[in-house]
């Protein structure tokens, strides 16, 4: 990539990420934009006490990964290069493999693998420092305003 | 054995003590304010309105994440309570708030389809779970939510869980 591109490539993520604290709920959790390509998305965001689902062991309540992926999900589709004006979830399907570990980072990666003029479609997987061995996957379609 | 002369306020303790038992050992729940309205067996899960739990500040909306997350919670804690009601009402074992060093270990999430309707409003919004089918290993749950009308559904999700086990 060029320079040019990098520089293009850092605005756009600055960008997203004052989107990503205009929304209450991805500021509550302390969500970051890590990285915006077109049509894909990568969010991260920490460990913290008060979100954890079970306290035998520290891991953070599913909840917590749907929100994550949800928000994931709705950054890859707004970062399609053919410009979706807005997008709502219509369904999202998580499958949660393992617990996240207690203390560390969770990162979604999302992609936006199709889209008509009023649906998208993505897929989306959660990590935890572990990056071998995924914590949730999601599939989702999402609407499309044009 | 049910023992129909057992004082009133005996059994809604009993009955209050092991709901909050399974709900209050998890910050989570804390944090985003779920509470469980609780009619005889019949649970329904309440998320007050609050200004954290917005997604979209423009329209306003609920987050959608966040009304995953309170399905998800309805269809645990109902699955919990489900399987606990049987012991609980013959005596056999009495979950207690105040006496637990260790909150009980709650059903795992497999997996959660959430099917959005509406977009959810800057309200408090209500849900109530059905268990479909519970085996000794999995169980499937359908739960509903929805906000002023119960007929007009804001959210709704199917979920697998695996029950723990000893």
């Amino acid at each position: 990539m060029t320079e040019d591109g990098k520089a293009m490539d850092s605005d756009q993520t600055r960008i997203a990420q004052q989107f990503i604290e205009a929304i209450p709920h991805a500021r509550a959790l302390g969500m970051r934009v890590d990285a915006l390509g077109a049509g894909s998305a990568t969010i991260s965001m920490p460990w913290a006490e008060h979100l954890v689902g079970d306290p035998r062991s520290g891991v953070v309540h599913g909840g917590v990964v749907s929100a994550l992926m949800d928000t994931c999900c709705g950054a890859a589709v707004m970062a399609h290069p053919s410009g979706p004006a807005s997008t709502a979830t219509i369904d999202l399907r998580i499958d949660y493999m393992r617990g996240a570990t207690k203390g560390q980072r969770i990162t979604a990666r999302a992609e936006c693998y199709h889209i008509t003029r009023s649906v998208a479609f993505v897929r989306a997987v959660a990590l935890d420092e572990n990056t071998d061995n995924p914590v949730a996957a999601a599939t989702g379609a999402f609407t499309v305003e044009r | 054995m049910m023992d129909r002369r057992e004082p009133l306020h005996r059994i809604k303790s009993r009955r209050d003590s092991a709901l909050s038992a399974l709900v209050g050992g998890v910050p989570y729940l804390a944090w985003l304010g779920i509470r469980f309205d609780r009619r005889g067996d019949e649970l329904t899960a309440i998320l007050p309105y609050d200004e954290k739990l917005i997604g979209n500040p423009l329209l306003p909306a609920l987050h959608g994440g966040v009304t995953a997350a309170f399905l998800e919670t309805a269809a645990i804690i109902e699955l919990a309570w489900t399987a606990m009601w049987e012991d609980m009402e013959s005596g056999r074992t009495v979950p207690d708030a105040a006496m637990m060093i260790s909150p009980p270990r709650l059903p795992k999430t497999i997996d959660i389809t959430v099917d959005y309707l509406r977009s959810g409003l800057p309200r408090d919004a209500y849900a109530r779970a059905r268990v479909v089918r519970s085996g000794r290993r999995y169980a499937s749950v359908q739960v509903e939510a929805w906000q002023d009308n119960r007929a007009r559904l804001l959210a709704q999700a199917t979920g697998h869980f695996l029950i723990p086990q000893g």
